[in-house]
């Protein structure tokens, strides 16, 4: 096959086409979840599978994600690579003892005996007014939890590759696509996620960050849609004459620290951008690789962290844009980083 | 248990008015989500509009909400579901608050915080979750604190045949029955959970069935009609009050528009909303009333009359509310 040919998908058909190439390539490979087989998912990433693959690998589940997502950990440990949908992150609440108390221990319990090969895909994000118990992120919880591979892509050719990589893994993954960039007909999208991507099968490795843009005068860390907003922002800083280096992390767990570490060593100023909650998550880990390091890392300014402000994400519009980081407020957050002044006194 | 000329005149009242309103809202839903007005290349914009988010309408489940909360004093507790308008507008939640808060404003029961899935009104104790099956856990709670204060109060956990398939279902049924809560639990069977049809997810014809699992009264209501759930439903929340233990009811109910507004409904049969519209319960309850001479052509045109200007002050002043300030997004985290 030629990877000549270009074509645009969105991110929610390079997932589904990912998966479609694994049911083939691999007997043991199956989907199981809510919605998933006649709708083709809420989201799309299932999106055409049933019509070509069948009830057997594409399977309808009831609303019982305890009992469905503890039969994909059951049916992996036994050999099968399942693939489960959980519809929206925010509803792991129902079944979390399955995901962090056994998904995520069985392996190591077992001494190592244990192979647990299951790719548990969830919805995460906010944006688009549909309040507290539907628009989180709640990536952090999962990398917080040892045992889970993290997986947050933030465009379609990503996206493939590292659901490709995450169904071949021997190892439970946790693949959390934003809504705000599957491309869905129904749901305003930045564009920038619908990529190329070549039809052949290929994964992303885990663990490795990608610069989105290189820039001298401050570091963006960031993932998922946030990459989009940050992009946007850089934009409008080089405007203002200050180049911004976006770093897109892909993976949370394993977390690729070098790539920040070097950026910032570079730049000498970092803003972490997250949708995610605050405190005790993503933005903390990462100022806390910059703290860990700073014999070897010279800081021009304070690290700065944006994300919710450590509360629920509230419905209504101006409420919800107020508390999810925007485009003006990260180029805001920027600015005030590189205006910073050394206090007197502080060794340059 | 026979309905009150009261009570039928009610229901009939109740059902239109929880139909205009969501017809209503299938209207200013769409408001600003169809193109030219959304990003190019969408068909629908789910964020866009005075009214974003997920909107999921009850138009023909009015009956389970008339039927068993006509029975309901202000004290007894209801906790619906993602599906809440009927469940609300029968308990008697004020229109124009609820209806300011799905517009997101400051004067919305929640002050803009909740929106259309999240209803709180404990005045009226009512409230509602996003999250399947999370209506039975708490009506055991309100049914408990019931009982520890001696008082005859009830509570009702609506919810939909696919959250009897939760885990919550189950443990909140053998907990009640263990406790001989105050409780009555009313699965509203709409055939669909979203996409999934009951006869791909369930492993019984009728949920009702597993009370007796639970060492529990159940009790089928097979038609869509407000009587019948008015008898099976006054029977539950009468042995309910006297200490007699809890109920599981089931209606078989229709859901007349998508799970959600935007919704294309690719699993669903062409033509079946058309053949369930002709069932249609509201006109069936109109024929009970004239027989018994409780309506006619002018009383119902003034009845309707009052409604559709009750329905229309609500959205109005939902929609002329004002918003919340920006910052108001960090108030309310604790009391």
């Amino acid at each position: 096959m030629s990877t000549q040919a270009k074509r645009q998908l969105t991110m929610a058909a390079a997932i589904a086409e990912a998966i479609g190439q694994e049911i083939e390539r691999d007997p043991n490979v199956f989907v199981m979840g809510e919605d998933i087989g006649k709708y083709g998912g809420i989201f799309g990433a299932t999106g055409g599978l049933l019509a070509k693959y069948g009830k057997d690998r594409i399977m309808d589940t009831p609303i019982s994600e305890t009992a469905f997502i503890g039969c994909g950990i059951g049916a992996a440990a036994d050999g099968l690579r399942p693939i489960v949908e959980l519809m929206f992150v925010d509803f792991f609440g129902v079944c979390m003892d399955m995901i962090y108390n056994h998904m995520a221990k069985n392996t190591y319990m077992s001494g190592g005996n244990v192979r647990l090969p299951i790719v548990l895909m969830t919805a995460i994000g906010g944006g688009y007014n549909d309040a507290a118990q539907h628009s989180q992120c709640l990536y952090g919880i999962f990398a917080h939890v040892p045992g889970i591979k993290v997986v947050v892509p933030s465009n379609a050719y990503d996206a493939k590759g590292l659901m490709t990589q995450a169904i071949r893994d021997d190892n439970p993954v946790m693949f959390l696509f934003h809504k705000g960039i599957m491309g869905l007909p129904w749901m305003a999208y930045f564009e920038g996620s619908t990529t190329e991507v070549p039809q052949e099968a290929y994964t992303v490795p885990f663990g490795q960050a990608r610069v989105v843009r290189e820039g001298n005068d401050l570091t963006i860390v960031t993932l998922s849609q946030m990459v989009h907003k940050a992009e946007a922002a850089a934009q409008q800083l080089a405007q203002s004459g200050i180049q911004a280096e976006v770093i897109d992390l892909r993976t949370l767990v394993p977390l690729d620290r070098g790539t920040v570490l070097k950026s910032v060593r570079k730049t000498g100023r970092l803003l972490v951008a997250d949708e995610d909650y605050l405190s005790f998550g993503l933005t903390g880990e990462i100022a806390a690789v910059i703290a860990e390091n700073l014999d070897t890392v010279r800081l021009r300014a304070p690290v700065q962290r944006l994300a919710v402000p450590d509360v629920p994400i509230p419905y209504s519009r101006p409420l919800e844009r107020f508390v999810i980081p925007q485009v003006e407020s990260i180029a805001a957050a920027a600015k005030k980083i590189v205006a910073a002044q050394r206090p007197e006194g502080m060794p340059a | 248990m026979n309905p009150s000329n009261e009570h039928l005149v009610w229901m009939y009242e109740k059902m239109i008015e929880i139909r205009e309103y969501e017809e209503t809202m299938t209207k200013v839903y769409l408001e600003g989500k169809l193109p030219p007005h959304i990003q190019k290349g969408l068909a629908f914009d789910i964020g866009s509009g005075p009214v974003p988010g997920e909107m999921h309408l009850s138009a023909g489940q009015e009956p389970v909400a008339v039927g068993v909360c006509v029975h309901l004093r202000t004290k007894d507790t209801v906790v619906g579901t993602h599906r809440p308008h009927h469940f609300a507008i029968a308990k008697g939640v004020p229109l124009a608050a609820m209806t300011a808060e799905m517009f997101g404003k400051d004067t919305g029961l929640g002050h803009g915080k909740g929106g259309h899935m999240h209803l709180f009104d404990p005045a009226h104790r009512f409230s509602c979750s996003g999250i399947i099956g999370a209506s039975l856990p708490p009506a055991c709670g309100a049914a408990l604190a019931t009982k520890k204060r001696g008082e005859d109060n009830v509570a009702i956990s609506f919810f939909g045949e696919g959250a009897a398939n939760q885990g919550s279902f189950h443990e909140s049924l053998n907990l009640a029955s263990l406790w001989k809560l105050p409780v009555v639990f009313v699965c509203e069977d709409n055939k669909y959970a979203i996409s999934v049809e009951k006869t791909d997810s369930t492993s019984v014809a009728w949920n009702a069935d597993r009370a007796s699992a639970y060492g529990m009264a159940g009790a089928r209501v097979e038609q869509n009609d407000a009587v019948a759930v008015y008898e099976a439903a006054g029977a539950a929340i009468e042995r309910a009050r006297r200490g007699e233990g809890p109920t599981l009811l089931e209606v078989k109910t229709d859901r007349y528009l998508g799970h959600f507004q935007g919704d294309a409904e690719v699993y669903r049969p062409k033509g079946e909303v058309e053949e369930l519209r002709k069932h249609d319960p509201i006109p069936r309850l109109g024929e009970q009333l004239r027989r018994r001479g409780l309506l006619n052509e002018a009383s119902d045109k003034a009845l309707r009359a009052r409604i559709s200007e009750r329905v229309a002050a609500a959205y109005e002043y939902g929609r002329n509310s004002p918003y919340p300030k920006p910052e108001d997004a960090l108030k309310h985290l604790f009391v």
